[in-house]
């Protein structure tokens, strides 16, 4: 028992105690537990972050115990550079997402609350697990409260976005699990740390077309989460549909799941194959950066266009992963995070003024600068961070990517930058057509500036846009440790240098292409 | 040195007044935002008093910014003889026009915002100024982009000012697109972005990769000093409050572009290819953009006009070489030219709000100390000499000289259009009978002061500050032309122009119209600015609009893909309904399709001979 | 004596009473009915079971039938239970009615 399962089950005992709230009480019983709950997960992750060795790269806080005899599934969990800032992502948001509920959610108050603290459950757990049966659970785990979550308190088409969300994630899920089973034949073990023990030492080895199988199971399981285009059609729906607590948490960190899925199991796994895919997965990512951004051009819903942006967001994660560049990698995982925090608090804002004027539809908005000043000042300056200016937290993950991905494949950076040029079409776009231009009489009488609650809500997530702009070095080290590891362990890291003269121009570009030679 | 403090202090006024400053009275807020911006400017004169000869360029580093496998970008600020030009302009034309700002805002509402904006940009264009490594400038160039676009969207409940602010960020983001491309491929070649170790390289480096990130860069610059094909924002910027105009979008902003590739001589003197292209983009801008002045009646579009026309002989001056010229010019036009839109500002303030030149004249003796100030500018621009604008101009056309004759002569022609339109204007607002209607009032003293001392520079900005012989060790020398006839030709082609002007406009009025009319087709085209702004709607908007709507999204997205999705939903269903016949409910048709498998099994068993084994 | 009856009669037997219970089990449709058809179709097993046991000289069919027989007795009070409250529900025993299961 260590300090990392206090973290993982301190969400799983709060979301016991707000079952066990009795109905009878109060809505405001389970707001208040929930936001007291929700901020004693946050304190004690804060305590991880405090005892986490940034030093030293690799997993800490090893807990490791039987838990199913046979077959052997153990309870593992460890946490390292980047799952650690994934978790705090995730005790982040939550008690943020509770402060945004707080009087938008006026029925079954308890229920949703306990799911709320039950997603933060599987979410930590998923970012925890080393045990790939207990990911697994967790992997599924984390789906079901979600579904609720929109199933229920979601808007008009909420049964079919739930059932959508759920089928495809679960037709993706369901072939990782046989591609986790056959790996457990193969090596009668479950645990992932053995696992990259024995193909290190050679003992275990996947051969060419097994690996592909193996590797496009367990891809196509996370490309779904991510959602990589051409995969990425539940994510409109399902936002748009979604409460905004669900939405934040959606987009904040369950998209998160499939690409730290990518980076912390494909890649080690199946070193060669995820090689072999990169030229097409880095293809896919660009059509998912620039399409997004087109599509959310011309979404008239504002929930759907900030569903689209994160099409586009994560399509950078992707690519930067698939650059197989310390930069794209550090830049990728940057950017998980980057997104978690602006993406989440655009579709806080969107919970605002919906709750303030009933409507996601653009259309009915315009002019509320004039009313609601401050209001505007820090959706302004989130549709910022989100466009990629610089001192905020996106350039700093959108550089490192792009840079990555330039020392990779310098025609890659050119397609791919056109999505930052698209990004600021489809925003300011946006942010025109709701804050400026005159007020109607509609927006006029219901948007009020924001209150404390809301302020409490957000003024942490602009803290973070700058802060993890400005000084990133409060973020990157443990992450750079990290994906140095995982590169090591992928075995395909590009060898930078810088480049020589004395060859013939024209015949040669680009660096060696790391998709032909090297060794394997 | 405390370099910091520079450009921390418009950030700090900045964060002040735009949090408290809705409960600040006007008073105090124009004692932070001011205070904060003059502090900055006598800060940078005591950094400059303690270099010392200014020989030696100073660089301080403050913290790490993004450190990542062997990228490692710090947060360092420069001084050399560049930017300590650069830093003079900014900071003092910037205190100038913040004073100017407090006449001319004085009427407005959202006043502390107004210059909360102010700071913010001070605050970006001086980590522009100062910054030591192209991830700096890169911020700084990104933030004056931002504020560029608030302060043009300052009316933000006019949607044509935030059409214009849109079309600012956006248009200027299609030359970011080329200014990180260029540092990429840098980082990609040179393993860094710090500027002493990239130019260090720079001379090393095979041809073709330097003109790769030279036209990258240039498309940078093209789209933040307004050049061909990415002019088009800046006209339309003029939307925002005319101390705006001035500040952003005459003296300092869009200069960057000219700074930014200054600072990258190495890369482009070992790039001819790129000069070429940077000397053909700024002389074909210089004269479209002067083209389409001769025909504005909008006082700030004329100005607007000239500007881009302007930028563009600062880069015929980068193109051909002379950068220190380049320098020299964007030096004098701050002067001029933010003086040009203060005194616009100012006949717009006492006409209470009237731009159009057909609704002015006469003004001459209504508010005389506007009209003897913009005299000032108005020599200044068209070339006379002893003025500022003489010099630099002159600078430029000798450098281009040795370049390539055409150009030189093309710039001839454009002075003297250069000369025409800004003596239209002058005569069209001053001078003549007064056509409008409102009441006009000289501007108070707050407002006249700026201009003054602006009007002073514009005379004798030109030789109290020699900025080629200052900049002589930064940059490679160029031989001079030592020909005084191309002098003496330019500017008789700055005269040619006002004399036309005055024989136009004042002498035969009738002349301008009956002359628009027997060359309608010229005039129409230039008139309605090329129709260029419709020809990018029409080819490049609406297509990528319409094409996003129709065909990605509504075709796609949702035809296509989700189509795949919930067709395979739905032939799931399909199948489920027709086995959900055989569940009827009767256990009897149970049993016999019980009955009915176990013989098939027992029959299937028989034929095979026994149980598989 | 033990020759007297060859093991193919009970065998035949077992057979007959099995298809007279699958006919039971088809073609009746009073549901008490229905349920001694299945009893007759476990008894016709427990025949098998027991002559095949005799022929292996082997315990082990003996054991089957005692374990069917107690799924029988376990199963006879469950269906009469099930069947007692079909009865009560709905006043027929006729199987072709109890369909309400359908989708």
């Amino acid at each position: 028992m260590n300090l990392l399962t206090l973290v993982l089950f301190l969400p799983l005992a709060a979301f016991v105690i707000a079952l066990a709230i009795p109905r009878a009480s109060s809505a405001r019983t389970s707001r208040l537990w929930a936001l007291i709950g929700s901020l004693g997960i946050f304190a004690a992750s804060l305590g991880l972050l405090a005892w986490f060795d940034r030093t030293a790269a690799g997993e800490q806080f090893l807990v490791d115990v039987p838990w199913i005899g046979t077959p052997n599934i153990h309870f593992a969990v460890s946490v390292n550079g980047v799952s650690l800032w994934l978790v705090l992502l995730s005790t982040f948001l939550t008690p943020l997402c509770v402060l945004i509920s707080w009087n938008s959610i006026k029925d079954r108050c308890k229920e949703f609350y306990a799911f709320l603290l039950l997603l933060e459950f599987g979410l930590v757990g998923v970012f925890l697990a080393q045990d790939l049966f207990l990911f697994y659970v967790f992997w599924e785990v984390s789906l079901v409260p979600m579904y609720f979550l929109i199933g229920i308190w979601g808007h008009d088409r909420r049964i079919y976005a739930a059932v959508k969300f759920f089928l495809y994630t679960m037709a993706g899920s369901v072939l990782m699990l046989a591609a986790i089973i056959y790996i457990y034949n193969k090596t009668l073990t479950f645990s992932y740390p053995a696992i990259l023990e024995m193909l290190a030492n050679g003992k275990l080895s996947f051969p060419a077309g097994e690996q592909m199988l193996l590797f496009l199971a367990f891809f196509i399981a996370f490309a779904i989460k991510v959602p990589l285009f051409p995969l990425h059609t539940w994510l409109p729906d399902a936002h748009v549909e979604a409460p905004a607590a669900g939405s934040i948490m959606l987009a904040g960190v369950m998209l998160k799941m499939g690409t730290y899925g990518i980076l912390h199991f494909c890649l080690p796994l199946f070193p060669s194959a995820a090689r072999a895919c990169a030229p097409w997965i880095g293809v896919l990512a660009i059509i998912g950066i620039v399409y997004g951004s087109l599509v959310a051009l011309v979404q008239p819903n504002l929930k759907k266009l900030v569903a689209y942006t994160s099409v586009a967001h994560l399509g950078f994660v992707v690519l930067g992963i698939f650059s197989f560049t310390q930069q794209g990698l550090d830049g990728a995982v940057y950017q998980m995070l980057n997104h978690g925090v602006s993406t989440g608090a655009l579709f806080l804002f969107v919970g605002i003024l919906y709750e303030r004027r009933h409507s996601l539809e653009i259309a009915d908005y315009g002019g509320v600068a004039t009313v609601a000043p401050w209001l505007s000042a820090a959706f302004l300056i989130t549709t910022l961070a989100s466009i990629g200016l610089p001192m905020l937290n996106n350039f700093v993950g959108e550089f490192l990517v792009l840079q990555g991905t330039a020392i990779a494949n310098f025609t890659w950076t050119v397609w791919a930058s056109l999505g930052v040029i698209l990004s600021a079409c489809y925003m300011l776009w946006m942010y025109q057509r709701v804050f400026y231009g005159e007020a109607g009489p509609e927006v006029r009488g219901h948007i009020p500036d924001l209150n404390g609650r809301e302020w409490a809500a957000i003024l942490p997530l602009i803290v973070m846009m700058v802060w993890m702009g400005v000084y990133s070095q409060s973020f990157l080290p443990p992450v750079g440790k990290n994906t140095a590891r995982v590169l090591e362990q992928t075995n395909v890291n590009v060898p930078y240098r810088v480049q020589q003269w004395d060859r013939p121009p024209g015949l040669s570009a680009d660096l060696p292409n790391p998709h032909r030679g090297g060794t394997n | 040195m405390q370099l910091w403090l520079i450009p921390i202090l418009p950030l700090a006024g900045f964060l002040i007044n735009g949090i408290f400053g809705r409960r600040f009275s006007k008073s105090l807020v124009n004692t932070v935002a001011i205070g904060s911006v003059v502090l900055s400017f006598l800060w940078v004169l005591k950094t400059i008093f303690a270099m010392g000869d200014l020989n030696t360029s100073i660089e301080e580093h403050y913290f790490t910014w993004i450190q990542s496998g062997t990228i490692d970008i710090g947060c360092d600020f420069l001084v050399d003889r560049l930017t300590i030009v650069m830093l003079l302009v900014v900071t003092g034309i910037g205190s100038l026009i913040h004073v100017y700002s407090i006449g001319y805002m004085s009427h407005e509402g959202g006043y502390y915002r107004f210059f909360a904006y102010m700071n913010l940009f001070m605050f970006f264009m001086l980590v522009l100024v100062l910054g030591a490594n192209f991830l700096l400038l890169f911020v700084g160039w990104e933030g004056v982009g931002l504020c560029s676009y608030l302060l043009i969207g300052f009316y933000f409940d006019k949607k044509f000012a935030t059409d214009a602010g849109n079309k600012a960020f956006i248009v200027n983001r299609i030359g970011d697109f080329g200014f990180s491309l260029a540092m990429f491929y840098i980082f990609k070649n040179f393993g860094s972005l710090d500027f002493d170790k990239v130019f260090h390289q720079a001379a090393s480096a095979p041809e073709w990769v330097l003109t790769t990130i030279g036209l990258l860069l240039m498309v940078g610059a093209c789209g933040k000093s307004a050049q061909i094909p990415l002019y088009v924002w800046l006209p339309d910027a003029m939307a925002g409050p005319t101390p705006v105009s001035a500040l952003i979008h005459a003296a300092t902003m869009v200069t960057a572009g000219v700074y930014m590739t200054a600072r990258s001589w190495v890369i482009f003197t070992h790039a001819p290819g790129a000069m070429d292209v940077i000397a053909i983009v700024g002389i074909l801008t210089a004269f479209l953009a002067a083209t389409i002045g001769l025909a504005q009646n909008d006082i700030k579009k004329v100005f607007a006009y000239s500007t881009v026309s302007q930028l563009g002989y600062m880069f015929v001056g980068i193109g051909s070489g002379a950068f220190s010229a380049g320098i020299y010019h964007l030096v004098t036009h701050a002067f001029f030219k933010a003086l040009l839109f203060l005194g616009a500002g100012s006949v717009i303030h006492a006409l209470s709000g009237e731009q159009d030149l057909r609704n002015m004249g006469g003004l001459r003796k209504k508010i005389p100390i506007t009209f003897w100030t913009m005299v000032c500018a108005w020599v200044a621009i068209s070339g006379v000499p002893p003025f500022s604008g003489f010099f630099s101009k002159d600078a430029i056309l000798l450098a281009a000289y040795q370049h390539s004759p055409a150009i030189y002569w093309i710039g001839v022609v454009t002075a003297g259009m250069t000369a025409f339109y800004v003596s239209r204007a002058m005569f069209m607002t001053f001078f003549g009978s007064y056509r409008g209607t409102a009441h006009a009032h000289e501007s108070p003293a707050v407002m006249w002061v700026p201009l003054a001392v602006l009007a002073a520079l514009s005379l004798v900005g030109g030789w109290l500050f020699p900025i080629p012989a200052f900049l002589k060790a930064m940059f490679p020398a160029i031989e001079k032309a030592g020909n005084p006839m191309l002098m003496y030709i330019s500017v008789l082609a700055g005269f040619a122009g006002i004399g036309l002007a005055y024989l136009m406009y004042l002498r035969k009025p009738g002349m301008a119209d009956s002359l628009a009319q027997t060359f309608k087709a010229p005039y129409q085209l230039i008139y309605n600015k090329y129709f260029v702004d419709e020809i990018y709607s029409a080819t490049v908007v609406r297509p990528l609009i319409g094409g996003s709507r129709m065909v990605l999204w509504k075709g796609v997205d949702a035809g296509l893909i989700d189509g795949i999705v919930n067709g395979v939903g739905a032939r799931c269903r399909d199948v489920g309904s027709v086995l959900r016949l055989l569940q009827s409910g009767n256990i009897r048709s149970y049993a016999t399709w019980v009955l009915f498998g176990s013989v098939a099994l027992l029959v299937a068993m028989g034929l095979l001979g026994g149980l598989p084994r | 004596m033990m020759n007297a009856v060859p093991i193919s009669w009970f065998l035949t037997l077992s057979a007959i009473l099995f298809a007279l219970g699958v006919a039971g089990f088809l073609f009746r449709r009073n549901i008490i009915t229905v349920f001694m058809s299945i009893e007759l179709m476990l008894n016709a097993v427990n025949l098998s079971f027991v002559t095949f046991s005799y022929q292996h000289k082997e315990v082990s069919g003996h054991l089957f039938t005692f374990f069917v027989m107690v799924v029988a007795a376990a199963e006879a009070a469950v269906g009469l239970a099930i069947i007692l409250t079909v009865f009560k529900g709905r006043s027929t025993l006729n199987i072709d009615d109890v369909n309400s299961m359908k989708h």
